[in-house]
């Protein structure tokens, strides 16, 4: 997919391989690079994959990886998680004596 | 210029010095001793010129709540005339929405004043978003490092949310996987664009926590005409805890008990990659608190400002399935909807105040913000989808990284002591490393070791043998 100038897009670099890493890290992640992934509004027409460069919202200059164009959150409320509701009910019987029963 | 990994860290006190602006070794003495009170006053802001510089964009001087009914729930579970009144100060109502906006104010302000033109911070949590947002108030540019993903790409929903929260502020958010290389990214940035280093340890950080600690006294005395007899601050970095204590003897309150108390999160190692997302704490939990208590010079500024056993009476640590009862509880008895990583120090008050007397007052230092991300309901099934047994329970039987288990009666949420002897001790085994040679330490560096640990001289000398 080719990304335009201008768009709103998401790079990712490799920052340290494996074999760069700090001496003093736990094996596991010993194992894996130290990755980076940065926003930004792209420079030059560039295809989804191929390497970009970008200006961040504070006018830095960076070169990535372009992975995504119109990066968004994707975070939410999550899952229903039943226990919670039964919390506020438990409390409220042992504060107020069986009231409303 | 070199930018591999050796040549970035090799330059470091070179690049610090340029982004902080402060000239450690000015404070630096004998041996392991530098004037710590030296380099609040001369580097720091006083109390009264960081009320006004917080007041200028709206800092400070939030609401503090009395909280009957857990005051009253924890009453009926108390002996007969215990269960002190609970007071919670409400730090969420900052613009940013935590008490970090009380940091941030005054290290962007000083950015500011000394001609920065940006901005950077090293931090997952609450303290960018207040970096950001302060930014934002100064017209200064930020950027804020953030550890944020596994090796999977996948990060905790508090840790997003707050990415997203910076970059609504008008931040660059640099996110990176898991690692204390971190620093060498921070390194980078600092050396590219020349931005000041608003780091959470400089003194215009601490002192900035100092109005906390005055407004919360004055507001406790002016309500019940008396100080508070115990104030719980949740305890990660020590920056809270320090910021708090000292801002309370600043106006009088010498006799306030000062409890830390922290999330515990035992064996979960804080650089690995696995580990990264079973815990279900980003903040004030026992990975950052016990590390930065025993040893405050581990920080990204050759001086932590934060100093933690200085003021610290007691240090409790309190479980991931309590501390997301109680923020449950808060919305449900008390109304107030908060973020889970500040209610550490309410559900440790909540079973200290039980032990208190009924006339006695307790104070929750602080509250956070909350939202999609940032609440029980996200963190719990995110912990569940990574495979941690969620259930109702004993706290006690809680494994870090494995179970999360909300108490199945409040009766069961109960602060664990921890042994504050070990933790001093801990302390002065790490001056006896840092001394670097077999020399006796002078009277000077015994005198120091004692006003750092709260211990006398002759204490301090017993250690050593």
């Amino acid at each position: 997919m080719l990304a335009k100038k201008g768009d709103w897009v998401m790079i990712y670099n490799i920052v340290l391989e494996p074999k760069d890493r700090a001496p003093q890290i736990p094996e596991d992640t010993k194992k894996v690079p130290l990755e980076m992934w940065i926003k930004g509004f792209l420079l030059e027409d560039t295809e989804v994959g191929e390497m970009a460069d970008i200006e961040t919202i504070v006018g830095r200059k960076v070169s990535g990886k372009l992975i995504e164009i119109h990066p968004n959150h994707k975070h939410n409320y999550g899952n229903h998680v039943p226990e919670i509701l039964q919390i506020g009910k438990t409390l409220k019987e042992l504060l107020f004596d069986g009231e409303g029963k | 210029m070199d930018r591999s990994y050796n040549a970035v860290m090799s330059r470091k006190t070179e690049i610090m010095k340029k982004a902080v602006g402060i000239d450690y070794d000015t404070f630096e003495k004998e041996g392991i001793v530098f004037d710590y009170e030296a380099m609040m006053r001369e580097a720091g802001y006083s109390l009264e010129e960081i009320k006004k510089i917080q007041g200028e964009t709206g800092v400070g001087n939030t609401p503090i709540y009395e909280l009957r009914n857990l005051t009253n729930l924890a009453r009926k579970m108390a002996p007969a005339g215990k269960g002190a009144r609970i007071f919670l100060k409400d730090e969420a109502s900052n613009p940013s929405g935590s008490f970090k906006a009380r940091r941030a104010a005054t290290a962007v302000y000083h950015a500011k004043k000394l001609g920065y033109k940006g901005v950077i911070a090293a931090t997952s949590g609450n303290y960018g978003a207040a970096v950001a947002s302060q930014a934002a108030m100064l017209g200064l540019k930020c950027i804020i490092v953030q550890e944020c993903y596994d090796s999977q790409g996948k990060g905790q929903p508090e840790i997003v949310e707050k990415a997203r929260k910076c970059e609504a502020y008008g931040a660059e958010v640099v996110q990176l996987t898991v690692g204390p290389e971190l620093f060498y990214s921070f390194l980078n940035l600092l050396e590219e664009t020349g931005y000041f280093n608003a780091s959470l340890y400089t003194p215009f950080g601490i002192a900035g926590v100092e109005t906390l600690g005055s407004e919360l006294v004055e507001q406790i005395v002016e309500k019940t005409g008396k100080q508070p007899d115990v104030v719980v601050c949740t305890n990660a970095g020590g920056g809270n805890l320090t910021g708090t204590a000292r801002g309370m003897r600043k106006v009088g309150a010498e006799g306030v008990k000062v409890v830390g108390a922290s999330v515990n999160l035992k064996g979960l190692h804080m650089a690995s990659d696995t580990d990264f997302n079973k815990k279900s704490f980003t903040t004030g939990h026992t990975g950052f608190g016990i590390p930065f208590t025993t040893n405050p010079d581990r920080s990204d500024v050759p001086r932590s400002a934060a100093r933690p056993l200085r003021y610290m009476d007691r240090y409790v640590t309190i479980t991931q399935g309590e501390v997301f009862y109680m923020t449950e509880s808060l919305a449900q008895l008390e109304g107030l909807e908060r973020g889970p990583a500040g209610n550490t120090s309410l559900a440790a008050a909540f079973s200290i105040a039980q032990e208190m007397d009924e006339d006695q007052i307790i104070v929750v230092q602080e509250t956070e913000y909350t939202g999609a991300g940032k609440h029980i309901q996200p963190q719990l099934s995110f912990a569940r989808d990574n495979g941690i047994d969620l259930h109702f329970g004993n706290p006690r039987d809680e494994i870090p990284g494995k179970s999360i288990i909300l108490p199945e009666h409040p009766k069961m949420i109960k602060a664990v002591d921890l042994d504050m002897d070990k933790i001093r001790q801990s302390y002065v085994k790490n001056m006896v490393k840092k001394k670097s040679d077999d020399r006796e330490f002078s009277d000077e560096e015994l005198s120091y070791i004692a006003v750092e640990t709260n211990l006398t001289v002759e204490e301090v000398k017993g250690r050593l043998k």
